[in-house]
């Protein structure tokens, strides 16, 4: 069939567009709606999920609980998958978490050097980087060097632990709590707390730096 | 900057579908989490760079998976992505592309849309 688009600037008049891969996609999709492995409704409620739902800020709230509450700081560090849990956050891939503190001497960086293992509950989906192999190399071969890349420079004398995650063993950085932050509420430290601060690749930001949500 | 909203996971549908599938396979018991992260691990080749953190690895190793455990076999895989080609072919602009919009839909009697 042909269909004109007058009001169009299309360079042809027929049918609609479907990339390769998207017909790739959609052929296994159907052949397993079809076998009865997957469901579509059950497939979009996980996209919207971890669309809308599901991203750092949930790290963010049980790293700013850490900084105020000790003994969930604590719990946290000694096992951190029920911690996590007392604040309603968990699920796949969340299922064995280790929590690894930050201190002045000791920094900690997390990555996975066999794919892209990332804790979803807390963190969301990984960062194209986090997947690609370069970083997955050099997080091992050279952390300083990855660092400075992403605009971290730590004291000669801090040492960089770099934490390999699995699909068993997933692990977040707590980082540690910026100065000048005393007076600020759980909330507002949470607005603080960044996905890469939780990778190991970044740090807090500093209040009144203008990065701070409402 | 203010209250900036957090960047989506995924840059095109199709990486979400991708990730669907692959985390209700891994919910419908197909393979566990560290047969899927093997297999990953065994599809993203070191020299790819940038390129292999892609879903494309996703879809790859999803596809050799189905393969090898008699789900969905090469074959059908291509014959049913050929058959969406000619689908969205056949399927006006702006409408939904659906399989039965295949010109070649009635061979095949057993699918469903």
């Amino acid at each position: 069939m042909t269909h004109h688009h007058p009001d169009h600037d299309h360079d042809h008049d027929h049918g609609s567009d479907l990339s390769p891969v998207e017909a790739r996609v959609r052929a296994l999709e159907s052949l397993l709606v079809e076998k009865g492995y997957v469901e579509p409704a059950a497939l979009d409620a996980l996209i919207e999920m971890y669309e809308t739902k599901v991203g750092p800020h949930l790290g963010a709230r049980v790293v700013a609980r850490a900084w105020v509450d000790p003994a969930y700081r604590a719990r946290l560090l000694a096992e951190a998958t029920p911690a996590i849990g007392e604040l309603g956050i968990g699920g796949r891939g969340g299922e064995h978490m280790v929590v690894v503190e930050n201190t002045p001497d000791t920094h900690n960086m997390v990555v996975c050097t066999l794919c892209s293992c990332y804790p979803w509950p807390v963190l969301g989906l990984p960062p194209v980087w986090y997947k690609a192999p370069p970083y997955r190399a050099r997080a091992v071969s050279d952390p300083r060097g990855v660092l400075a890349e992403f605009g971290v420079s730590l004291p000669e004398t801090t040492r960089i632990t770099v934490w390999d995650s699995t699909a068993e063993t997933r692990f977040m950085v707590l980082p540690l709590r910026p100065a000048g932050t005393e007076g600020l509420s759980e909330e507002a430290l949470a607005a603080l707390v960044t996905r890469d601060a939780m990778i190991g690749t970044g740090l807090p930001l500093s209040p009144g730096s203008g990065e701070i949500r409402p | 900057m203010s209250a900036p909203q957090p960047q989506g996971p995924f840059a095109a549908p199709w990486e979400a579908q991708v990730f669907a599938l692959v985390v209700s396979l891994q919910e419908a018991g197909l393979f566990t989490w560290g047969e899927w992260a093997q297999a990953l691990g065994e599809t993203i080749r070191p020299e790819e760079g940038e390129q292999a953190a892609d879903y494309g690895r996703w879809l790859s190793t999803l596809e050799r998976l189905l393969a090898q455990r008699g789900v969905a076999d090469a074959g059908s895989v291509e014959a049913r992505t050929a058959a969406w080609l000619r689908a969205a072919h056949a399927t006006p602009h702006g409408q939904p592309i659906r399989l039965e919009n295949d010109p070649g839909h009635h061979a095949h009697p057993s699918l469903r849309a």
